[in-house]
């Protein structure tokens, strides 16, 4: 697998992915400047990590989407190649349409930083066979603007088409439906909001992101 | 020429920074304040002089990157 990790202005999870690709695939992935017009031609799989690119401006995501680099990406992931996105690359990839619905400001105003409990919801996605349904895993999140939007219809849709990933058990900031990951139409994209890759050794204390890593690179390969 | 655009959150979209103004005026002692709203406003001057072209450059702009349409609307002002 040839990852690549995309990094923005004020990116701050971006080693972290690193970290755990590296720990899942034995090779450091790629790190993508924004502002590069395209990732390398052997690109199979892609990162938006967590941060705060561009200070949040305008919208979270907002200016993040519109960076030179994303036309790659998007295209990329049209055409299948799988796409992830954490906290703020959650944030970017509603923002280029990829993912429906927006990440507004958390119910409760409050930055919420803590470790939360989430209910794989389904686990024949690429991303998420590595678990059962119905299984819990605990993920951290670090977030001020986590508050899943969506309307109703298009809430109706995502969970009649399997595409709720992740639900919190204790809703941590409002989200509908405790949504904390959904997929993309073509199941080849994931946004969530929980960090995954804080979560993989035991020295971070757990390692359920350990083996979210794992089972995606098993299922990509 | 000059272009307002204001950016509200859409009827029935949860406002939780709106919440929190009503709250903190009302501990002021303002009675009777409900339905708090918090939304920004942007201005741009732009080059164009014809007013229909200034007003589809800023719709444009709206679309592309000012506004999310998934929970946002928009209103263009243009000014000479």
């Amino acid at each position: 697998m040839k990852p690549a990790v995309i990094v923005f202005p004020a990116s701050n999870c971006d080693r972290d992915i690193a970290v755990a690709l590296e720990k899942a695939t034995g090779k450091a992935p790629a790190m993508v400047w924004h502002g590069d017009a395209s990732l390398p031609a052997e690109t199979d799989f892609i990162v938006l990590p967590g941060g705060f690119s561009y200070g949040d401006y305008l919208r979270s995501g907002a200016m993040a989407a519109k960076s030179p680099i994303m036309r790659d990406v998007i295209e990329k992931a049209k055409a299948g190649t799988p796409v992830i996105g954490v906290c703020n690359g959650f944030q970017i990839l509603c923002e280029t349409g990829l993912l429906p619905g927006a990440l507004m400001r958390n119910a409760g105003l409050n930055f919420v930083c803590r470790t939360v409990t989430l209910e794989v919801e389904n686990s024949q996605s690429m991303f998420t066979s590595a678990f059962e349904k119905g299984q819990y895993v605990d993920f951290p999140v670090a977030h001020h603007d986590g508050n899943y939007f969506a309307d109703d219809e298009t809430l109706d849709r995502l969970e009649g088409e399997g595409r709720v990933a992740f639900r919190y058990v204790d809703n941590p900031n409002g989200s509908a439906r405790d949504i904390a990951g959904v997929l993309g139409d073509g199941g080849n994209v994931l946004g969530l909001m929980p960090h995954p890759e804080r979560m993989i050794s035991p020295l971070l204390g757990g390692i359920d992101g350990a083996a979210f890593f794992r089972g995606v690179v098993d299922a990509a390969a | 020429m000059k272009a307002k655009i204001i950016i509200t959150l859409k009827n029935g979209v949860l406002d939780p920074q709106g919440k929190a103004i009503e709250g903190a005026l009302k501990g002021l002692g303002f009675d009777g304040v409900s339905d708090v709203r918090q939304g920004k406003e942007i201005e741009l001057k732009l080059d164009e002089t014809d007013e229909a072209a200034a007003r589809a450059k800023a719709e444009e702009m709206c679309k592309k990157l000012l506004a999310n349409p998934v929970m946002e609307n928009y209103a263009i002002e243009i000014m000479a």
